[in-house]
């Protein structure tokens, strides 16, 4: 920054050209996005209890802080321990999967299926095993988001290619050894740009077994707050819950960058 | 002339009779057919021929990574059932792993060759000392901190030729090793080879579009008919070693080049 600004110093009728817009764009975009539902806000007259203004929201997040940051810790929690959960069994599942076609062939239609029930209806049977609260909340964050953990390793497992394979193959190695070397390493990114797609599902689980079934959580604040019809609560839940997603996406895309950059900067030329 | 006495003298290392390899299923693609071929301890031996014609199916079976459905692969006197792990082979494309440098995609068949991997952590540096040598010696010294992909086309074939070389095969196994290299830094690659074959008497197989690539380098050429593949004829090359890259302007180095050249265009005009 420091040096920016010396060089606008330096040479003010170029400043203009120094703003760095692809780094500022997605700041002014927001900006744009706020800007715009207030004026629609002003325009159509409408109600605070139907769509509140942007100034009225902020107004809610300063007003009920205390509130909204206990619920948001507990939020971020719940999403986060659920995610942990599923990064683990997804990777160890994703492995097991990848490691022989038979099993893929075998256990790809039942996670289909697994992933096409919709997790609303798993919340109750959650809380006739485990009660109302955090529990369920954790476990749904984890149910929802593992499955793309799982299908991404196990692709990138089963998508070897076969000369890699080869070269391997012809020195001796055993299957251990291939899955070692080559499909481990090889399926990393594909199991840390999974990372990103599971983290916003997992708050899409914890918010909505929250929102049924919990005394805690974003997704408990906002439907108590709606029935309160405290509609801007509503809202200051909903740009909690997006500023906490965009920050645990920024955190996985960074994860993901750091542990494979290879597979960034790679052409693979030939 | 000693070391063609000797191959002719010593059991055959590799041994391939009548041998059919179809891919993909019985209505697949016959690759090669009735092919038969020896090549003894310590020969060079080339394989010319077509494009797609199976050359690159007659190294799988030596290596035991294609299982034929008819005939017999025999290798150090035992038949092929699985692959072996006394070849070192350079793929025609270099497979180099990209999340590894250079020099670890190199050291890569140490940690699975039974033999080394034992050795390895405790004679790591030796290792990498070795690994540095042969880089040296294809010409990439100093890139083995770099990764595959930093590198050109040809500086891969050439880690390529040192990941084959690594664990000191007995049998080498080179497909089209040096088909992204300009013409300079394939005729340094021949005398690496050559001198390589003549220090270490290792066995060589080297698949090769380059006629006079075969000729310089090799004992024996074999041509093989266009697809399926087999042997049509067996040329033994008589220039004394060792050869020097002199001998390509010589008039009998270049007769055997054209005949091998009328071979191989008869064969493509007959599939
Ligand atoms: N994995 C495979 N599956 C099906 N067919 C294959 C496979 N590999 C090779 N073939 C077929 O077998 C034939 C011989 O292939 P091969 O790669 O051995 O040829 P080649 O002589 O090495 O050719 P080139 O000189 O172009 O490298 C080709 O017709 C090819 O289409
Ligand atoms: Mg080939």
């Amino acid at each position: 920054m420091s040096a920016v600004t010396e060089n606008t110093a330096a040479k003010p009728q170029k400043t203009p050209a120094r703003i760095n817009w692809v780094w500022l764009s997605p700041f002014l975009y927001t900006l744009g996005l706020f800007v715009f539902w207030e004026l629609v806000v002003i325009a159509l007259d409408m109600p605070p209890t139907i769509l509140p203004a942007p100034t009225r929201v902020f107004q809610a997040i300063v007003q009920y802080w205390s509130p909204i940051w206990k619920n948001s810790l507990q939020t971020l929690y719940t999403t986060t321990l659920g995610f942990i959960i599923a990064v683990v069994a997804g990777l160890a599942l994703g492995l097991f999967i990848g490691w022989s076609k038979a099993i893929y062939a075998g256990l790809y239609p039942l996670m289909i299926g697994f992933n096409a029930i919709p997790k609303v209806a798993v919340v109750p049977i959650l809380v006739i095993w485990f009660g109302i609260g955090t529990v369920p909340a954790v476990l749904t964050a984890f149910l929802i988001s593992f499955f793309p953990i799982v299908v991404n390793v196990a692709t990138g497992l089963a998508t070897i290619e076969p000369e890699t394979e080869d070269v391997l193959r012809a020195l001796g190695a055993r299957k251990m050894d291939i899955m070692l070397k080559v499909g481990i390493p090889r399926s990393m990114p594909y199991f840390f740009g999974s990372l990103k797609i599971a983290i916003t599902l997992a708050f899409v689980g914890s918010v909505l077994s929250e929102t049924v079934a919990s005394n805690y959580g974003l997704g408990n604040m906002m439907s108590s707050a709606q029935s309160q019809f405290n509609v801007p609560l509503v809202f200051a839940g909903l740009l909690m819950l997006a500023v906490e997603g965009i920050a645990m996406y920024a955190l996985m895309a960074w994860i993901e960058k750091r542990m494979t950059g290879w597979a960034h900067r790679s052409t693979m030329a030939n | 002339m000693r070391l063609l006495e000797k191959s002719v003298q010593m059991a055959d290392l590799v041994s391939i009779e009548n041998v059919d390899m179809r891919y993909g299923g019985a209505a697949g693609t016959l690759a090669v057919s009735s092919l038969s071929l020896k090549v003894g301890k310590g020969e060079f031996a080339a394989v010319v021929g077509p494009s797609g014609c199976g050359k690159s199916t007659l190294m799988k079976l030596v290596t035991g990574l294609q299982v034929p459905q008819g005939g017999t692969v025999i290798v150090a006197g035992k038949q092929v059932t699985q692959p072996i792990s006394i070849v070192g082979m350079a793929f025609q494309n270099p497979t180099m792993l990209p999340w590894r440098t250079t020099l670890d995609n190199i050291l890569l068949p140490l940690e699975i060759v039974e033999r080394h991997r034992r050795r390895l952590r405790a004679h790591r540096k030796e290792y990498v000392e070795k690994a540095e040598r042969l880089l040296e010696i294809v010409g990439l010294k100093g890139v083995g901190s770099k990764y595959p992909w930093q590198l050109s086309g040809g500086m891969q074939q050439r880690a390529n030729l040192c990941r084959a070389l690594i664990h000191e095969p007995e049998l080498l196994m080179l497909d089209e090793p040096f088909g992204a290299l300009d013409a300079f830094t394939r005729e340094e690659l021949w005398c690496v080879i050559r001198d390589l074959h003549a220090a270490q008497g290792v066995t060589i197989i080297l698949v090769t579009h380059d006629l006079r690539e075969a000729v310089f380098l090799a004992d024996r050429i074999f041509v093989m008919s266009a697809r399926p593949g087999r042997i049509l004829n067996e040329h033994r090359v008589p220039f004394e070693r060792p050869r020097d890259l002199e001998i390509m302007y010589q008039k009998s180095f270049n007769d055997m080049v054209h005949e091998l050249h009328g071979e191989i265009a008869k064969a493509r005009v007959a599939a």
